[in-house]
């Protein structure tokens, strides 16, 4: 059973076209991330599959039933937004009573929702606080907590990490990704950061300018991305651009090669000066200048003394590159 | 803080403005209240003496008392004032969501021509509103003052509150879509309480043109049973003979409700203006 199949959904604010043609499915259990550029049009798309927005053209299913004229209520869905949009003037409780209240469940039904999901959340002590009493963290915790009650059959997470620190994000991405395990439903997620969507998802969908560039596992698009931007967005530190002459290939394309498959070595097929060494401790991401745009990046396992300034050369393995045509499709 | 606040010549002259500003502003009410309780002589005699054994009097008060039905007077203001501004947050601010929250064809059009009424004067319709008014009977009622009130105060109050309205968070109000809530009970749930501030600001500048107007309960509600305040303090101001003992009490009398309000109001009213200045 499909829990979502969009076909030919197309999006346009009057003139402007933010979502063309779109096909997708995603299954029962399925964790599903958008991720793309700011302005690819992943938050639209989340919002026409809640039923916030309507689509211009094309059809919704969820659940094998068309929704496009089904409000968001009642399409079984929940969403989790970035801002938390906690209700201000309710406790955590009524915050994740709402929604039930309102499709006009049983009080003892209710109770025991919550009383589940904030087991789940450990959000216990502060069942009756209110928002304006809570930490961000705890806050994204009873918006998901809010969304867990409602038993959807597709939950919508919409950039629900990015206003949290740095600390707080990881922990909260192992925790949605526990939760994943623990509910079953299928789950679409839209994050603009390539290392939420590789460690959570199940499948990427990777958009730019309103299109989807590729679909896959997060294996498939770091092994074998379908263009350039692709290759580019996923992956971290990006991978690198060198053009084909500069190593021996042809003029017209364009070889990628990812820093980690890349070597400091005193001579190469690469050669150019540091201009920059960032030690991590784990690894030394290395930036030489070879004569092209942007700098390459070399990661480096370990940790290694490298001064900026030094001249270097690069090594790889031939069978570690990608090449691409210079409409940026791979060959 | 920063030194320049904590320059002790600097907080002397902060203050120094500020007290001078509030002297300057309080002078005409502590006028108009000294001179209302002292008998008609001493008014003119010396205007800026307080009431002294000799002085004082209670003449001012008694004719007001005795003269015309005050408290009706009273009641009347109170309830134009108040059923106006009730209907003019009510549909002003549903007005300035329906503009700040749907897309719809015209929209920027409709904003601006809700908003134009800002800039012309509502007393140039007089004899048409007059002859609307004559037309439905509406002549002396508190109805047709509280309608022309209304009408005058909806462009400024749908400018200020939905510009405001555009600053709450469009995700709380999906959530509450996404929770099964009508967009009524989102808006009067969700969205009123976080523009409560903008609400108290349309109130107070509106409360106090409404209730020192003259204008419209002249032209519109001059009958005994309909007269404002405003317009049965006219009484003692006469052509050749003012009483002014009368007048000054009426007055005094007046202020208190409106200070009443704007003591309720004036807590938001401050947030309502500086919000967006400070996060």
């Amino acid at each position: 059973m499909t829990a979502l199949t969009l076909s030919n959904v197309c999006k346009s604010f009057g003139q402007v076209e933010v979502l063309k043609n779109i096909d997708l499915t995603v299954e029962e259990n399925e964790f599903v991330v958008f991720v793309g550029p700011s302005g690819c049009g992943k938050s639209t798309l989340l919002r026409v599959i809640a039923g916030l927005e309507d689509a211009t053209s094309g059809t919704v299913e969820i659940d094998g039933e068309r929704v496009n004229d089904t409000p968001p209520a009642k399409r079984g869905i929940a969403m989790v937004f970035q801002s938390y949009a906690l209700y201000p003037h309710l406790t955590v409780r009524g915050n994740m009573a709402l929604g039930l209240k309102q499709a006009r469940h049983p009080k003892s039904e209710i109770d025991r929702r919550i009383t589940e999901a904030s087991r789940m959340l450990s959000l216990k002590p502060y069942l009756e606080r209110r928002p304006a009493e809570l930490s961000g963290g705890q806050r994204q915790r009873v918006a998901i907590g809010r969304a867990i009650v409602r038993n959807p059959k597709l939950f919508l997470f919409d950039e629900p990490l990015s206003n949290l620190d740095a600390a707080l994000r990881l922990n909260t991405r192992v925790e949605i990704a526990n939760l994943h395990r623990q509910i079953s439903a299928s789950m679409i997620y839209v994050t603009h950061d390539q290392t939420e969507a590789m460690t959570l998802a199940d499948k990427i969908v990777v958009l730019r300018d309103g299109r989807v560039e590729q679909i896959g596992s997060p294996m498939e698009l770091y092994n074998n991305p379908a263009n350039r931007f692709v290759a580019e967005f996923i992956g971290s530190p990006a991978m690198n651009f060198v053009p084909g002459d500069m190593i021996g290939g042809s003029t017209n394309t364009v070889v990628g090669i990812r820093p980690e498959y890349a070597q400091l070595g005193a001579t190469g097929p690469l050669s150019g000066t540091v201009v920059h060494v960032e030690n991590l401790g784990a690894d030394t991401n290395v930036l030489v200048n070879i004569g092209t745009d942007k700098p390459f990046t070399v990661r480096a396992f370990g940790q290694h003394d490298v001064s900026p300034g030094s001249e270097v050369g690069i090594n790889f393995e031939a069978g570690n590159t990608l090449t691409f045509g210079t409409d940026g499709l791979r060959l | 803080m920063n030194k320049a606040r904590r320059n002790p010549f600097n907080i002397a002259a902060m203050h120094g403005a500020l007290i001078l500003y509030t002297l300057i502003a309080l002078f005409p009410v502590f006028v108009i209240v000294i001179n209302s309780f002292k008998s008609r002589k001493a008014i003119f005699r010396e205007p800026l003496a307080l009431p002294d054994a000799e002085t004082f009097s209670m003449i001012g008060y008694q004719t007001v008392m005795k003269q015309g039905d005050f408290f009706l007077y009273f009641q009347n203001s109170m309830i134009v004032t108040v059923a106006s501004l009730f209907f003019i947050l009510l549909f002003g601010a549903m007005a300035a969501f329906a503009l700040s929250e749907y897309r719809f064809k015209g929209n920027t059009l409709m904003g601006l021509y809700l908003a134009l009424g800002i800039m012309i004067p509502i007393r140039i319709g007089t004899v048409a509103i007059l002859d609307m008014m004559v037309a439905t009977g509406l002549v002396n009622t508190l109805m047709a003052l509280i309608l022309v009130y209304t009408a005058q105060g909806l462009p400024l109050a749908v400018f200020i509150l939905s510009e405001f309205m555009r600053q709450v968070s469009d995700d709380l109000k999906n959530a509450g879509r996404i929770d099964g809530l009508s967009e009524y009970t989102i808006f009067f749930r969700l969205v009123l309480p976080l523009v409560r501030p903008a609400m108290a600001t349309v109130a107070v500048f509106n409360m106090i043109p409404i209730w020192n107007d003259l204008w419209f309960p002249l032209i519109l509600a001059p009958a005994e049973e309909t007269k404002t305040l405003t317009l049965g303090s006219q009484v003692f101001i006469g052509q050749f003979v003012t009483d002014w003992n009368a007048v000054l009490s009426a007055l005094s009398m007046a202020i208190l409700p409106v200070m009443v309000l704007y003591v309720i109001f004036s807590r938001q009213l401050i947030r309502g203006i500086t919000s967006g200045a400070v996060k």
